[in-house]
């Protein structure tokens, strides 16, 4: 029985229940809306430079990039040259495809065997899901600058626009919907996260590698992304007083203004958790994807000695060993030698 | 190693992107704008609906005011008390909050939110110049 | 391959369905026909590897020195530090499963621990549970599992179900390599003297003979001589190869399979007959060595400093020999090494020179560094200056398709100097579909020292992606040849053919050139390098 999502789903229940009733009913505001966004952004960026450092520490012995592509070699062949990328400008151009398109993923294929033939057809959905899933995760907290900036700078302002560019209000006598302005990315949010836990709980292969560290970011960002919703569209937290206090945490003045709903105490604890869960986790591989070593070394090993730091001498067998054991039987065989 | 110089710009990237918010508001105090009221708003002690329901729902409210105007032809809102008012933005908000740049446009502004009334709704007529 | 079923059994049997229980709580089978022979303690003690010793996979004491879980633990360690890729790929992976069923293996088992992200979750398991803090304190809901006997076990049978072939490599979102797993969780494997036969026998031999077959230099220059012999009976044309000759224009190492077993000797003539030709022509001498009488490199298989020890070899015959800079055969982990390990291991390759092309001048600059061209780029190269005489209706009755061997094609990417070749020497080729060829090829399913013949079954699962695709091209163009450029598949694809698609035969690419290569003063030739009739010369031979 797989449980691992039962214990992420438990929690994050818990971290709910934690804030929501830490600040309603025992008024930790100062905790949830204070100290913990504090610890956790400390924990954040010093957790990942400490665990890149930690990378950083191992050595990269070999160049081992993997090919995607035609080698550069004869002159009159083409070469692939961003799958196989012969310079280190081409090396940047893949790692950039690769970091911001996901280019790898962008091949995936699935297969199965059906009558007796192993047939294979395009599988773009995780990539699309991966991509919607990202991209909007960057708007939300793109977005979200505005309520760490004053004034808001004009780029953050431009992309809320975008965001809101369509305008899905709805006005009936039973539902009225709509305003403040629908941003697109929170619900592109909530609908990828939505669709990659689903996968994982569906697809049985992806359920079966599926640990509690799969499910818990996920469902984590899903409560982010569903808390964040509410307090826009439907409880409407005060804004006014929520800036307050996150322009009181980036200028170093924190305060607790009145009047803030304990959903959002619940969602910036949210964060902070994700923050200082970030680098001991896998979430990481937005770090490590940039020192993947099968990607980030460019393909021309033939034409430039790459170095390995800790090469050592090893135990060889020479040719003088060699023709000391064979050299009666290379003579006979008229094989030349060394030593008659 | 020789990729250390790459590793910690990248590093230093990093942490001039997440650290971003405190360097941009360096030396700044910021606090939230207080919303000023006029006489006449003082005065009538409360909206056309009480304050806090209109702190947060305004918008909704001005949205189905508008609907039922221009589509339905109804100009009058009844409010829970059953006090009768006039829907408009111009000639009935806009009349108590005639501080439009003290009452709406600060904290909209502080709050990055860029309402589309005043597309249409150019004018204040009774604003003072 | 008796007792095993008929080809479309076999397919239909293949279950993907997941086990009821968690993988960690999945005990493992040892299976026969599955799994190799330990390695003889003999040749494991020959080389000083550690821990030699005679075990048996699937008795249950493996007699293991009392520390063992010590010196698994030391060993991580020091491979974590010494391998930022075994790092970062213990840290990043998401488990997106993209990679799940893009491995060969688990297309022909079914086995979810085939799945390349669960493979590499065996030793991540571990990893968690002695490195990570997480792991540390919340065990099992972490991922993290301690090492224990079955642990080993299961890392044994399945680092030896993976041939290094970096397929999944190429899906994976963040480039992480099995072959880096298997490569380390091997190394982990053979610091308690757990290789397999099949790698630690060839490496033994290869160490001392200076190639895998244990083939001493008397019978190295016999076997030759019976190519020689052969050669001449059907061109008429003596092609005495040149052996240790000091001062030759290149040194030229290929691997040794193709000594001794079809159909890579056909290959093997093929390249005395080019070097003939080479040499009456242009007079480019190039000379073979015994020291140096192996291009693959099983220690690869076993260890990187294993590789490194192996691989010495061909740099100091070069250098001994004094030769201007060596050319390799048709080969396929061997050129991984070479393209990506042998300068960095045993360069700078200083004492010889950039590679030219005497013939053609084309100066290869992709091998400036390592001084080492592949057959293919040099023979692409004479082809494209006309320097080869060619009549390539001797291949008409071929209809010829090419499998990309895994690591030319992902840990090199030659891609296109082997189709240029072949569709200059014969004129029916036809690609297999895109899925299934070059940066996505399919692995033969019995690379990386799994070519044995106890473990058939596992053999033909891992083959049978590459044979479907061949059976696509061969009902639908009629392809009867399948071309590549490496011994091991060489060796591999016939039992694979045999069993699945027994009128397609396998060819090396120089055997193809050879055919089509008309040698100055031959004879009028009937027969191909194998003894068959040539195209238009069926009915002389009756």
């Amino acid at each position: 029985m797989n449980v691992n999502y039962m214990y992420s789903l438990l929690a994050v229940v818990v971290l709910f229940l934690l804030s929501y009733l830490g600040v309603k009913a025992v008024g930790l505001e100062i905790l949830f809306g204070i100290l913990f966004p504090y610890l956790a952004l400390i924990t954040f960026i010093g957790g990942v430079i400490y665990r890149v450092m930690d990378w950083a520490k191992s050595y990269v012995p070999f160049c081992i990039p993997t090919t995607c592509g035609q080698q550069q070699s004869l002159p009159w062949i083409t070469p692939n040259k961003i799958d196989n990328p012969f310079t280190p400008g081409a090396t940047v151009v893949r790692m950039f495809l690769e970091v911001v398109f996901f280019r790898s993923l962008f091949r995936n294929t699935r297969n199965a065997i059906r009558e007796g033939k192993l047939t294979h057809e395009w599988e773009i959905w995780l990539w699309l899901a991966a991509l919607a899933f990202h991209y909007s995760f960057l708007t939300v907290i793109i977005r979200h600058i505005r309520l760490f900036t004053e004034p808001v700078p004009f780029v953050v302002q431009l992309i809320e626009t975008v965001d809101s560019f369509f305008r899905f209000e709805v006005l009936t006598d039973v539902v009225q919907f709509g305003l403040p302005a629908v941003f697109m990315s929170g619900l592109v949010l909530l609908a990828a996260v939505t669709f990659l836990f689903v996968r994982r709980i569906l697809a049985p292969h992806v359920r079966y590698i599926s640990l509690a560290a799969d499910y818990f970011p996920l469902i984590l960002i899903f409560g982010i992304a569903f808390s964040g919703i509410f307090m826009r569209y439907v409880s409407k937290v005060n804004i006014k007083a929520a800036k307050e206090l996150t322009m009181g945490l980036v200028t170093l003045h924190p305060t607790i203004p009145e009047g803030i709903a304990p959903i959002f105490y619940v969602h910036l604890f949210f964060v902070s958790v994700l923050l200082a869960y970030f680098p001991f986790s896998k979430l990481m591989h937005m770090a490590g994807i940039f020192l993947s070593p099968t990607r980030n070394l460019p393909a021309n090993t033939r034409a430039k000695r790459h170095i390995n730091p800790w090469n050592y001498p090893v135990e060889v067998h020479t040719y003088e060993e060699y023709e000391d054991e064979f050299r009666e039987k290379m003579i006979e065989a008229g094989l030349p030698v060394e030593k008659e | 190693m020789n990729d250390r110089k790459y590793i910690l710009t990248g590093l230093v990237i990093f942490f001039a992107i997440v650290t971003f918010p405190f360097w941009y508001n360096l030396g700044k105090a910021a606090p939230g704008p207080d919303i000023k009221l006029t006489e006449k708003a003082k005065a009538a002690k409360t909206c056309v609906m009480p304050t806090s329901y209109m702190r947060a729902e305004h918008m909704q409210l001005l949205d189905l005011w508008r609907h039922n105007v221009v589509r339905n032809a109804e100009r009058v809102f009844v409010n829970t008390e059953g006090k009768e008012f006039n829907m408009s933005l111009s000639n009935t908000c806009l009349d108590c909050h005639s501080n439009k740049a003290d009452f709406c446009d600060k904290c909209h502004n502080y709050s990055s939110v860029r309402p589309y009334c005043w597309d249409c709704h150019i004018e204040n007529p009774k604003e003072a110049k | 391959m008796s007792d095993l079923p008929k080809p479309n059994e076999f397919i239909d049997r293949i279950d993907r369905s997941i086990p009821r229980t968690g993988w960690m709580d999945t005990p493992i089978d040892i299976r026969k026909g599955m799994y190799c022979y330990a390695a003889n303690p003999k040749s494991v003690e020959y080389v000083h590897l550690p821990n030699a010793h005679a075990w048996n996979p699937v008795e249950d004491d493996w007699h293991l020195p009392e520390n063992w879980k010590e010196i698994i633990h030391e060993g991580f360690k020091t491979r974590l530090e010494r391998f930022r890729s075994f790092k970062v790929f213990m840290d990043i992976c998401v488990r997106c499963g993209a990679c799940a069923d893009k491995c060969h293996f688990f297309i022909g088992t079914g086995d979810p621990k085939n799945m390349p992200v669960l493979r590499a979750e065996l030793l991540r398991s571990v990893y968690r549970n002695d490195y990570t803090t997480a792991g540390k304190i919340l065990g099992k809901i972490a991922g993290a599992r301690p090492l224990t006997m079955d642990v080993l076990k299961e890392w044994w049978y399945y680092f030896f179900q993976c041939t290094e072939c970096r397929r999944c490599s190429v899906f994976c979102p963040y480039g992480i390599d099995t072959a880096e797993i298997t490569i380390m969780g091997r190394e982990l494997l053979n610091l308690l003297g757990l290789n397999i036969d099949w790698v630690a026998t060839p490496v033994a031999n290869c160490y001392r003979t200076g190639n895998h077959l244990g083939i001493q230099p008397h019978a190295y220059r016999d076997m030759l001589d019976f190519f020689v012999d052969d050669i001449e009976e059907i061109t008429s044309v003596r092609c005495e190869p040149n052996y240790n000759q000091k001062g030759a224009d290149i040194l030229f190492i290929t691997p040794s399979g193709d000594v001794f077993a079809d159909p890579g000797t056909y290959t093997c003539m093929g390249y005395l007959m080019l070097f003939k030709f080479l040499k009456e022509k242009y007079g480019l001498s190039i000379t073979w060595s015994t020291y140096a009488s192996e291009g693959g490199n099983f220690g690869f298989f076993t260890s990187h400093e294993t590789m490194k020890r192996l691989n010495s070899k061909m740099y100091a015959e070069a250098k001994r020999l004094g030769v201007k800079w060596i050319l390799g055969g048709e080969c396929g982990h061997m050129w991984r090494v070479i393209n990506q390990y042998m300068d960095t291991m045993n360069g700078p390759a200083d004492f010889l020179e950039v590679p030219v092309n005497p013939i053609t001048g084309t100066r290869f600059e992709n091998a400036k560094s390592t001084k080492m061209v592949h057959i293919m780029e040099f023979t692409a190269d004479l082809i494209k200056h006309g320097k080869l005489d060619l009549d390539i209706s001797r291949n008409d009755n071929l209809k010829i398709t090419f499998h990309d061997s895994c690591n030319p094609a992902r840990g090199m990417g030659l891609l296109d100097e082997p189709r240029y070749v072949i569709q200059n020497v014969a004129r029916h080729f036809y690609d297999m579909p895109a899925n299934t060829i070059r940066e996505q090829t399919f692995c033969c399913g019995s690379g990386a020292g799994l070519n044995a013949g106890e473990n058939m079954e596992l053999r033909l699962a891992g083959g049978l992606p590459r044979s479907m695709a061949v059976k696509h091209v061969h009902d639908k163009y009629d392809v009867n040849t399948l071309a590549t450029i490496c011994a091991i598949d060489r060796a591999a694809l016939p039992t694979l053919m045999d069993y699945y698609l027994p009128d397609v035969r396998v060819t090396g690419v120089t055997e193809l050139v050879a055919n089509a290569l008309i040698m100055p003063g031959e004879g009028e030739r009937t027969t191909n390098l194998r003894g068959e009739p040539l195209p238009g010369m069926e009915e002389e031979e009756e």
